[in-house]
């Protein structure tokens, strides 16, 4: 008989405790598909954040650590110089990477560090109940915005993908979204051309996922992911930052050296 | 045996560490320990090792957690205020039982205070300035070849027990040169990591370092594995040095630089016929409680001398237990007390004028 389909092989049959609609699980799928398709499983070690996925290594099976709020880029700088040729991730949410670790980011990018970076961006604090993020967008409301985030006392949502690609270690900067499966088949494409950079040793990757939040934001899992096409894209445009050119994938490492 | 070499604290420091096989050390520029990061920005390349400078002391831990997580040789250093920064991931490394080897050259205090030495840490380094309940192994030399010797005990125990192990020594030990002989390349003691992260590699489930747990019930079983292991290195690491107990009428107790201004207030003593004595811990945590039990009744006081407020004073009097009064004298703020300030205030406690 035709196999029509498999469990993936890089997800433990942990059953998930993520909220229902939420897209942690789609995000986490396709990495592991990525890997698996790559043959990349037993090279792989994930960081996992402070955040709703703290818990990540139940259902990604990989050697995996997790991390202090906001600093997993600087844990995957210690694992990188122990195992240069694994191949390494973070997946950190907004609070994590936009917020209390911004700092960390900024100077792993700045470093050129050789490991992939998923950014699941929801515009909000999932696990601590629905607080307002960085990239929270204005006029939204969360928990401590009640009346909607206000620009004048807030400011605006930060665009990390955009600012992550001024920094020339920087290397590969992409904004996915996994609103509708066209979006996600375009968003696994990215992830595993992440993946290859990382491989050559070019320097730092950094993909940002637009995702949905359907308990924090108060909307059904299908409304948040017109919310997400509505609202998000929008403010945060999809699309390549920043990309090695064919010659520097050709050469790998030398090249992107220099 | 190795040649003699004069050396500066902090670049002993850091050879040493070099020749006990640390193979990853993660720094941030900070007063008074600069040489150290200097020292192995360009020496641990050549022994097949990689320096980062971290972008803050914050980064710098957490690279230690990483390349510790991945079963690396770590070191990091700092001095006070970049210390205090790095709780967070003691705390961490505790929890997940990263073994690494801190050095903090401290200084005074508090706040940005004075490049000039301190030892106002000493709570800081005992009771922890993180979060939960978690020790970290503290050993203080009192010279730059005891911190050449403390360093490879730090790494073999460290890696022994799972835990960090804190060097605390302050600015003074940290900016002194004194004649040095080092331990061999290769001195270090290594042991099997089956627990750290490297890739499955597809022969093994994978391994996880994990800090969070969601489960009460799991948390306090994770948090009793801590504390047997715990009472096992308070049963198994004390360590002190103790001169003259069995005729002291006064017995001094100072850890680190202070325990050597105290050699010389002890000559100024012996000198008017005062017999003094004299506890110093090396290991801080866990503490020589049991040295206090050596004293004898000649004994009439217990003088503490700190360049701090005083702060070990508090583990002084539980060791004491009641049996002689404790008092304290020390000079903090960067400044240094003498040897005849320490024999003065002898004096006066003994009514010897």
């Amino acid at each position: 008989m035709k196999t029509v389909f498999e469990f993936t092989k890089g997800m433990t049959r942990e059953e998930s405790i993520y909220c229902p609609g939420c897209t942690h699980g789609i995000a986490h799928r396709l990495i592991m598909e990525v890997l698996d398709e790559m043959d990349l499983l037993g090279e792989t070690i994930g960081i996992s954040p402070v955040g709703c996925s703290i818990l990540a290594h139940r259902y990604m099976s990989v050697d995996m650590c997790e991390a202090a709020h906001g600093r997993a880029p600087a844990i995957a700088t210690g694992i990188k110089r122990v195992h240069p040729d694994c191949t390494l991730f973070t997946y950190q949410g907004d609070g994590d990477l936009a917020s209390i670790g911004t700092g960390e980011i900024i100077h792993a990018a700045h470093r050129g560090e050789k490991f992939t970076t998923f950014f699941v961006n929801n515009a909000i604090y999932g696990m601590t109940g629905g607080q307002m993020a960085p990239t929270t967008l204005v006029g939204q409301k969360t928990t401590t915005t009640q009346e909607g985030r206000s620009e004048l006392l807030c400011g605006k949502p930060l665009r990390m993908a955009e600012m992550i690609a001024t920094i020339e270690g920087a290397v590969f900067v992409e904004r996915v979204s996994l609103d509708s499966p066209s979006s996600i088949f375009k968003a696994k494409k990215v992830f595993r051309k992440a993946i290859e950079i990382q491989q050559k040793k070019l320097g730092f990757g950094f993909i940002e996922i637009l995702s949905t939040c359907p308990t924090n934001w108060g909307l059904s899992p299908i409304d948040s992911m017109e919310w997400l096409r509505t609202h998000m894209i929008p403010y945060f445009p999809l699309g390549n930052f920043r990309k090695p050119g064919d010659r520097e994938m050709a050469c790998g490492q030398e090249m992107g050296a220099k | 045996m190795n040649e003699k070499v004069l050396m500066k604290g902090n670049e002993a420091f850091a050879e040493a560490a070099i020749r006990y096989d640390c193979k990853y050390y993660f720094g941030y520029p900070i007063t008074p320990q600069n040489e150290i990061p200097e020292y192995m920005s360009r020496e641990l390349s050549k022994a097949d090792g990689v320096f980062v400078q971290a972008e803050s002391e914050l980064a710098a831990v957490n690279m230690a957690y990483g390349a510790s997580a991945a079963g690396g040789r770590v070191m990091i250093s700092s001095s006070s205020p970049g210390f205090a920064l790095m709780q967070e991931g003691m705390s961490f490394l505790c929890s997940v039982e990263a073994p690494c080897v801190i050095i903090n050259v401290s200084r005074g205090g508090p706040g940005i205070g004075t490049i000039l030495p301190g030892q106002a840490d000493y709570y800081q380094a005992t009771r922890g300035g993180g979060n939960g309940d978690y020790h970290l192994i503290v050993l203080a030399p009192a010279s730059i070849q005891e911190s050449i010797t403390l360093i490879g005990k730090a790494f073999e125990l460290s890696d022994q027990y799972r835990n960090p192990v804190l060097i605390l020594v302050d600015g003074m030990i940290g900016q002194m040169m004194e004649p040095v002989i080092l331990p061999d390349y290769h001195s270090g003691k290594q042991i099997d990591k089956p627990w750290a992260l490297t890739g499955t590699k597809g022969i093994r489930p994978p391994n996880t370092i994990k800090s969070v747990y969601l489960k009460a019930e799991e948390l306090e079983a994770w948090n009793w594995h801590l504390l047997e292991k715990y009472r096992k290195i308070i049963d198994c690491e004390v360590s002190y040095e103790t001169r003259n107990l069995e005729d002291a009428e006064i017995v001094f107790v100072a850890y680190g630089t202070t325990s050597r201004i105290i050699r010389e207030a002890m000559e100024i003593l012996e000198a008017d016929h005062i017999r003094s004595g004299l506890i110093r811990p090396i290991s801080l945590w866990p503490y020589p409680y049991q040295s206090f039990d050596e004293m004898s009744s000649s004994t009439k006081a217990v003088l503490v001398v700190e360049l701090s407020q005083g702060q070990m004073i508090d583990d002084v009097k539980i060791g004491v237990n009641g049996r002689f009064p404790v008092s304290y004298v020390g000079r903090f703020g960067g400044t240094v007390i003498s040897p005849e300030e320490v024999a003065s205030e002898a004096k006066r406690i003994l009514g010897v004028v």
